[in-house]
């Protein structure tokens, strides 16, 4: 308990520590809110579907989760470039609790980050239909933020050095992001799209997010969080076996 | 004395590369141990196979009467280490660094407390306990990372190229510190290093290592009667010879290259 404790602690100071990086990482997200917010909002009305800000405001919540969340696991490649993972490697502790507490320390970010972009998204407009339904959304957001660095551990104890980042963000990160219906609706989709939304784990999660905030989602809250939960035991699973067999 | 390490036929192989082929050799408890080599000897792969980072092809270790891969954590508890590359977390601050080590090893809150103090007081850091250790310089940083292989008072200290890149006053202190605590602890430290003025100085056994072979073994006196020459160093070269040793880049070399490259970076 107190390595995971020690782990999770770690991550937020780091995190809490780097300005630039919690400033940075907002960015992406508000200029995509904006953008196309903005940008495609009255051609989204014209077409029948409503407010746009409305419904893309719970897609770029999770594309913050995800983008933080994925980084917060690749660090272990950037731990392992700068020796602090060694330290940790020659510890009296089981691995899968270091797992788990940098796992838990990524979620906490990537839902600190989440919670920022959806008070960010109030500004243009943004209302949820119910307030209270925050306190389920930061449980979904910590889960969504927990199968993602659980992902992004998976894959660093696979890579030696960072030159396969770019690799990741353009055929992983970006490709989750684009097919989760994070910024078009998921119905009317042509099939092939269809089938694919279906396999991307990041579009429950944002369904999750349209449920509790607009009442909007195609699928339900018990599917959404169903395959949710597995999906992050499946990360957690084959992230830890992974790290714990990361020699250095 | 008892033997504190025991290396049997020791192989590590990458691949059709044998980084270190049939080694053995013991370290008795207490004693200041000096690990010599040429670079890609094979020194940092026996460190790592004796501190549960890597696992040996075949061979045998005990450490501490365990054995570091069926009992890693058992082992892991009897010693401390100072890597050869810094190992300490950049954005946390010094105590931070320490306080993070000691929850790890599981030392109880007042005892964890009381060691940070005594131990950052010796290395003389304890005046800048909260200075973020990315403020540090290398001789700092490395006083830092010795009082945290010593904080939860392990029974042998690695020491991996400790004084590279030291002044000659850090490298003095520290080693005067280091026999001290031999000393009164008993604690048994094991070194490598390319100054051999410094193996021949503290170091009362020494094995030569070299590629992945041992061929030598004993205090600098016998290694100078048996190649009979008049110090170490020449000892050293008549032994292992003359010739360049190509070392492959690791991936922070490749890394920081390629930081250096792109403009960016701050080391």
């Amino acid at each position: 308990m107190k390595t995971i404790y020690i782990m999770w602690l770690r991550e937020l100071k780091r995190y809490l520590r780097s300005k630039s990086r919690i400033v940075g990482s907002l960015g992406q997200p508000v200029l995509f809110l904006l953008a196309l917010g903005y940008g495609l909002g009255s051609t989204f009305q014209k077409a029948g579907q409503g407010n746009y800000i409305d419904f893309l405001a719970p897609g770029i919540v999770g594309m913050t989760i995800i983008f933080t969340s994925i980084f917060s696991g690749i660090q272990v490649i950037w731990d392992r470039q700068f020796g602090f993972l060694k330290e940790t490697m020659v510890a009296p502790v089981s691995r899968f609790n270091i797992m788990i507490g940098r796992t838990l320390g990524g979620a906490t970010i990537a839902t600190i980050q989440g919670i920022i972009v959806f008070c960010l998204a109030l500004i243009p407009g943004f209302r949820p239909q119910n307030w209270f339904m925050i306190f389920p959304l930061i449980l979904i957001m910590l889960l969504v933020g927990t199968m993602f660095t659980a992902l992004g551990t998976a894959i660093a104890s696979q890579l030696e050095d960072m030159q396969g980042f770019q690799l990741i963000m353009n055929f992983l990160v970006m490709p989750l992001f684009f097919l989760s219906g994070a910024i078009f609706p998921l119905s009317g989709l042509p099939p092939v799209l269809v089938l694919i939304t279906k396999f991307d784990p990041l579009s429950y999660g944002i369904d999750a997010f349209r449920i509790l905030l607009s009442n909007s989602g195609v699928y339900s809250l018990t599917l959404d969080i169903s395959v949710l939960v597995i999906i992050t035991l499946i990360f957690l699973s084959v992230g830890s076996y992974l790290f714990s067999k990361v020699q250095i | 004395m008892s033997n504190i390490i025991e290396v049997k036929n020791l192989k590590k192989q990458f691949g059709d590369f044998t980084a270190v082929n049939d080694i053995s050799f013991e370290v008795k408890a207490g004693e200041i141990f000096a690990f010599l080599g040429p670079n890609g000897a094979g020194k940092s792969t026996t460190i790592k196979m004796l501190t549960t980072l890597l696992s040996p092809t075949s061979g045998s270790i005990i450490l501490n009467n365990n054995n570091p891969v069926e009992n890693p954590n058992a082992v892991r508890h009897s010693f401390g280490i100072v890597f050869q590359d810094p190992s300490l977390d950049d954005e946390l601050t010094a105590w931070e660094n320490l306080e993070f080590h000691g929850v790890l090893y599981n030392i109880e809150k007042g005892l964890r407390r009381k060691r940070i103090e005594e131990l950052m007081k010796f290395v003389e850091l304890w005046d800048r306990k909260n200075s973020l250790v990315k403020e540090f310089s290398g001789g700092m940083k490395r006083r830092l990372e010795i009082a945290r292989g010593l904080l939860h008072h392990p029974k042998i200290l690695f020491l991996d190229e400790p004084t590279i890149g030291l002044d000659p006053q850090t490298r003095n202190h520290m080693w005067t510190y280091l026999e001290e605590l031999n000393k009164s602890e008993g604690i048994t430290i094991f070194f490598t290093t390319h100054y051999m003025e410094e193996a021949s100085k503290i170091a009362k056994r020494i094995a030569i290592i070299d590629h992945g072979k041992i061929i030598a073994t004993g205090t600098s006196e016998e290694l100078q009667i048996k190649t009979e020459t008049s110090s170490l160093e020449e000892a050293f070269l008549k032994l292992t010879g003359n010739v360049i040793r190509e070392e492959g880049a690791n991936a922070t070399d490749k890394l920081r290259a390629h930081r250096q490259w792109r403009g960016g970076g701050k080391r």
